[in-house]
């Protein structure tokens, strides 16, 4: 019990339904040797940020479908600093076109994976930043 | 970067992300934690650990809700520790346990908390006890350990508890009879749930026979079987009340401070024995004298015998563990 490991929390907020590509992401993650919180389906803001707080979580995934997501990301990363949780990494997938997630990026609320990105490429884009973030807190978080 | 001070105030100001992070430095191994649990330790001891274990799918998380849900109606907070397997392969794991107690999110008596078994021996048990100490020092009065009820880290979680609750289900097949000897030894409530299935009553008789036919100390505790039906929230109130007998019972003839120092000597065993392995192979250089010595034609068993009897004659120095 003394290795440090990557803690990723994969939710789905708001209200679609279809979780396969939550599911797979969070096989893939747990595959590169992470430990995945899956929370379910129709998941508040809210509810996301607190999970993600009781688990000390590094990474929050959401997986967003329904279009809501210029609304959803800002108020997960809200809820996020208000638990002290600023610092977690954002990241998202589903159906968001490429304006908006360049926005969202650009603003600073979470890196976005669109339809068609490899899954490799995600969990490979954590370990990359982890292990930055990681090296600079002395390996200790 | 914060410092076990910083963190121990954070939590007596009822900050529950504190909790959260004490609990990743006691999975971590995090040099921090030892100090941060002892400016602590005078508030631990006060909450009521129960274990929740069985094999997969018996009902364990869907009974542990239904325990959360009874101590809320009681006024009591709760704490939960949901320990799932790691992959053997990847050394990830996929914590699924809250899904079930998902109503639970925004109650701010209860705090879950999910934690993957990494696959340690010795180490998990400890973890455990660690994480119900930081719950327990936070103020959580009721503390539910649930675990898979299958390998021996996930076994030994079982130490970190008052109460063992052991929960089967019928229908499972000869997987569960292998299981059951063991199971059954660490069990002071045995649970049939999905009693509304066909072959419950069957399983029930079962136990009540295995318990009856085992051998007993004056005075020991006899484990009582209790059927419910979980998901449908019937009969949960009778394995709730038997978990409250057992509670009675620990509380005379000093069998709860009994259970209490295994616990803490399991603690301490599992602190000593992680931090020997790291200090003596990482920093002691018992790695490259192993392999110096199985490369010079000498059986394993001699090789051992060498470095444990180096370590003895205290000619390996391990370095000091720089603590932060």
């Amino acid at each position: 019990m003394t290795e440090r490991k990557i803690r990723v929390l994969v939710g789905k907020p708001g209200l679609d339904g279809h979780d396969r590509g939550a599911k797979t992401v969070a096989t893939v993650l747990r595959d590169h040797g992470m430990e995945v919180i899956y929370t379910g389906l129709h998941q508040t803001p809210e509810m996301i940020a607190e999970v993600a707080a009781q688990e000390d979580v590094d990474v929050v995934g959401l997986s967003i479908l329904s279009g809501a997501h210029m609304a959803l990301f800002p108020r997960v990363k809200s809820e996020l600093a208000a638990r002290g949780m600023g610092e977690v990494l954002l990241v998202g997938g589903g159906i968001i076109p490429p304006e908006d997630a360049e926005a969202l990026e650009a603003q600073g609320y979470a890196r976005l994976f669109g339809p068609g990105s490899p899954t490799e490429e995600i969990a490979e884009w954590i370990e990359a930043r982890m292990s930055e973030r990681l090296a600079g807190e002395g390996g200790r978080a | 970067m914060s410092s076990a001070a910083d963190i121990v105030e954070r939590l007596k100001a009822g900050e529950r992300a504190a909790v959260a992070r004490l609990i990743s430095w006691a999975e971590n191994g995090d040099p921090r934690f030892g100090g941060a649990l002892g400016a602590l330790f005078e508030r631990v001891g006060r909450g009521r650990r129960t274990g929740i274990t069985g094999p997969p799918g018996a009902g364990k998380s869907t009974l542990t809700n239904e325990f959360t849900g009874l101590s809320r109606a009681a006024g009591r907070t709760v704490g939960i520790l949901a320990v799932d397997p790691s992959s053997p392969f990847s050394g990830g794991a996929l914590l699924g346990d809250r899904i079930r107690m998902e109503e639970r999110t925004s109650d701010s008596g209860v705090f879950i908390r999910s934690m993957a078994s990494r696959g340690s021996h010795g180490g998990l048990a400890r973890a455990a006890i660690d994480a119900c100490d930081v719950m327990d020092a936070f103020g959580f009065e009721e503390l539910l350990v649930e675990t898979v009820g299958v390998g021996q880290a996930e076994f030994d979680v079982m130490e970190a508890v008052d109460t063992v609750v052991v929960v089967l289900c019928p229908g499972a097949g000869d997987g569960i009879q292998a299981m059951k000897a063991g199971l059954l030894e660490v069990a002071d409530v045995l649970v049939v749930n999905k009693a509304d299935v066909a072959g419950a009553e069957r399983l029930l008789t079962d136990l009540e026979d295995a318990v009856s036919l085992r051998r007993r100390a004056e005075g020991a505790w006899e484990p009582p079987v209790v059927a419910c039906a979980a998901g449908r929230g019937e009969g949960v109130t009778g394995v709730w009340e038997a978990v409250e007998r057992h509670r009675a019972w620990l509380a005379v003839d000093g069998h709860l401070e009994a259970r209490r120092a295994r616990l803490r000597l399991a603690q301490v065993r599992g602190a000593v024995a992680e931090g020997l392995d790291g200090r003596l192979w990482r920093s002691g250089g018992l790695d490259e004298r192993a392999r110096a010595l199985l490369a010079a034609g000498e059986t394993p068993y001699d090789v051992a015998a060498e470095l444990l009897s180096a370590v003895s004659a205290g000619s390996v120095e391990p370095e000091e563990v720089s603590g932060s």
